[in-house]
């Protein structure tokens, strides 16, 4: 807190013409808070990285090494950093398997929201119907709403439609994709609602009236005018339920937890947390593993990203 | 390390051209919905089309949700007044005994805590970092930094945090990151961080605020850039110092939005399944209710609980839902 710091530094006022001890004065103490709150930042961010730092360092040393001494003393020469712990995870475990399904489950997942919240926001934002507001200030409700309340008489919706992760679609497809998809599209629709109605809604109304007038329906109004204007707002959603479904636990435990050809990478890493036993070091690996694509995406678009959660701080 | 059966043959032959099957005819599906549904909406007469257009573009997204959302979340209430079987009505009888039993009472104090301490703390930091870091010129640096756990998964998260945590015998050197510390630098007994029920809660919450300060302070940060300048050079120039400049000026002016962060973060305090479920499972008094519900439907294999489980966690939530009701339609008023 050594921002707050600022108190003057006494100055030798002697032969200085009248005004300079003062700037100095200021200028020193300036410099001395300043240290103070570099100190500080730079301190708290190194607390902050610190514990990923241990883990990305332990993921690339040898066997045990990581059991018998910490993270740190790897720092010091002689450097043994080896890739064989990535190898091992990416080579004989069931994560390569959970890499693919988490693919599975987060695109389908992520499209199928993002496009049906499109058309509910544009209805929201730009058409007039009975309820509108009722509706709207509904999903606004259903933001806080805990996911546990569905999860029962769900299950039971999905054993009797064969929704089961045990089944088999015509075509190959597992069932339990298909679980998934739907549960995420209903999870993710109320907040994905929310931060499209909220950007379309102030949209410049001229641009629409002048586009009627010239003869064009809502759905050219929607593809050629509101879709392109609100790249913005639709790649910040699309970000976050990618993120959300990519890193979400619960869900997938829910629906297809049970079954492992299912199953993506958060419930696969937080099976070898549990049964790895001392080869634990290949869960760093793993762990890493599970990072590289949300952590390639936050990146590479967290400008999106940023804008989004700014957009819509409410979700629950 | 336990080696699944990986069938290839079947992720290769059928998953992926599933996969790339799904990415173009999901887009394909619902692009042909609507321009579908708008080719018969313009059959209709002139003076009906304008009432039932609207239900073709919202129609989804009502399906959906009331689908999975309202359907069971109706369900579950009902579910959580009848006995384990579904079939004979019990009142209140699931609640009475899931409060009388002993262990609910940890479950409810680890949620308070949870709910305390979460939001509190998450506040507190990315508060300090948003405005401490809007004075350095590497501020960008600093926040992806500290903003970068957001976008992990807390299974990740606690994964990083083990090899914080961890305990060796005094005799041996420790490894992980806080025992050395304590022992190197404090001279003091290593502690078994997870399994004390002194300070294992407290580690776990920590995982938490350490993943979620990152979201406040990008919030926090951007409603401080929103307060005009000279609003602040003016009181320093009538010589007020830094800490009243805060107090007085920027805290009041971020209030609202450290309002709306504040009710965020208590959704995802009553929320917090994941870092519990992977670290403890919920061992050494450290169960929540998201949790214990999860291993009631699961392991116990008891509708009745795990509904009347929901049904507490989302009377918890009913305060900040009817906030945020209010927030919205007083925004609303505003437009």
């Amino acid at each position: 807190m050594s921002v707050a710091v600022t108190t003057p530094v006494p100055t030798p006022t002697t032969s200085a013409p009248a005004r300079r001890p003062k700037l100095r004065r200021q200028r020193l103490s300036a410099r001395v808070s300043s240290a103070g709150l570099n100190v500080a930042v730079v301190a708290l961010t190194l607390a902050w990285i610190v514990p990923t730092l241990g883990l990305l360092i332990n993921s690339f040393r040898a066997g045990g090494a990581f059991n018998t001494s910490g993270w740190w003393t790897a720092l010091a020469p002689p450097f043994n950093f080896t890739l064989d712990s990535y190898r091992a995870v990416l080579g004989a475990s069931d994560l390569a398997p959970s890499f693919f399904n988490s693919f599975m489950i987060t695109i389908p997942a992520t499209l199928i929201p993002t496009a049906i919240a499109a058309f509910a926001a544009y209805a929201f934002a730009w058409m007039k119907f009975w309820g509108r507001n009722w509706i709207f200030l509904a999903l606004v409700g259903l933001l806080a709403v805990p996911l546990q309340l569905t999860f029962i008489p769900l299950l039971t919706l999905a054993v009797k439609l064969g929704l089961n992760s045990g089944n088999t679609l015509p075509g190959g497809l597992n069932a339990g994709f298909l679980a998934v998809w739907i549960a995420h599209t209903g999870y993710g629709l109320p907040f994905a609602i929310y931060l499209l109605a909220n950007f379309f809604r102030v949209l410049p109304t001229d641009l629409f009236e002048s586009a009627e007038i010239d003869g064009a329906g809502p759905v050219t109004v929607f593809f050629r005018l509101v879709l392109p204007l609100s790249v913005p707002a639709l790649a910040s959603l699309v970000i976050f339920q990618f993120l959300w479904v990519w890193n979400d636990l619960l869900v997938a435990l829910i629906y297809v937890g049970g079954t492992p050809e299912v199953a993506p990478l958060t419930v696969t890493l937080t099976n070898l947390v549990g049964s790895l036993g001392q080869h634990r070091e290949y869960l760093t690996a793993a762990a890493f593993v599970s990072m590289a694509v949300p952590l390639i995406v936050f990146f590479t678009l967290q400008r999106y990203f940023v804008r989004g959660i700014l957009a819509g701080s409410v979700k629950g | 390390m336990p080696v699944l059966q990986v069938d290839w043959e079947t992720l290769v032959s059928v998953n992926l051209p599933t996969l790339l099957l799904v990415i173009v005819a999901v887009p394909l599906a619902l692009v042909g919905y609507i321009v579908g549904a708008d080719v018969l909406v313009r059959r209709l007469p002139k003076r009906s089309q304008a009432s039932v257009r609207p239900w073709v573009w919202v129609g989804p997204a009502i399906l959906f949700v009331g689908v999975i959302l309202v359907y069971p979340m109706v369900g579950t209430i009902v579910r959580s007044f009848f006995d384990r079987h579904g079939s004979t009505f019990v009142g209140l009888g699931n609640f009475t005994r899931l409060l009388t039993d002993g262990g609910i009472l940890i479950v409810l104090r680890n949620n308070l805590l949870w709910l305390l301490l979460y939001p509190g703390l998450v506040l507190i930091f990315g508060l300090l970092l948003a405005v401490l870091a809007d004075r350095v010129r590497y501020e960008k640096s600093v926040k992806t930094l500290i903003f970068m756990p957001m976008a992990i998964s807390f299974v990740a998260m606690a994964i990083i945090w083990q090899f914080v945590y961890y305990y060796k015998d005094p005799s041996e050197p420790q490894t992980g990151t806080l025992n050395a510390i304590l022992v190197n630098v404090f001279h003091g007994q290593p502690i078994t961080w997870i399994q004390d029920p002194r300070f294992n809660n407290f580690a776990l919450i920590l995982i938490g605020v350490w993943g979620g300060t990152g979201f406040a302070m990008v919030i926090l940060s951007a409603a401080l850039k929103g307060i005009p300048g000279e609003l602040l050079e003016a009181a320093r120039v009538d010589g007020a110092n830094e800490l009243t400049v805060f107090r007085r000026i920027i805290l009041p002016l971020m209030m609202p939005t450290i309002v709306v962060v504040g009710t965020t973060m208590v959704i995802f305090a009553l929320k917090a399944f994941d870092v519990v479920y992977v670290m403890t499972a919920g061992n050494y008094n450290t169960d929540i209710l998201a949790r214990r519900m999860y291993s009631e439907l699961y392991s116990a294999g008891n509708n009745a609980n795990a509904s009347a489980l929901a049904v507490i966690l989302l009377l918890a939530v009913v305060p900040v839902l009817i906030f945020n009701l209010r927030q919205f339609r007083a925004v609303e008023s505003r437009r």
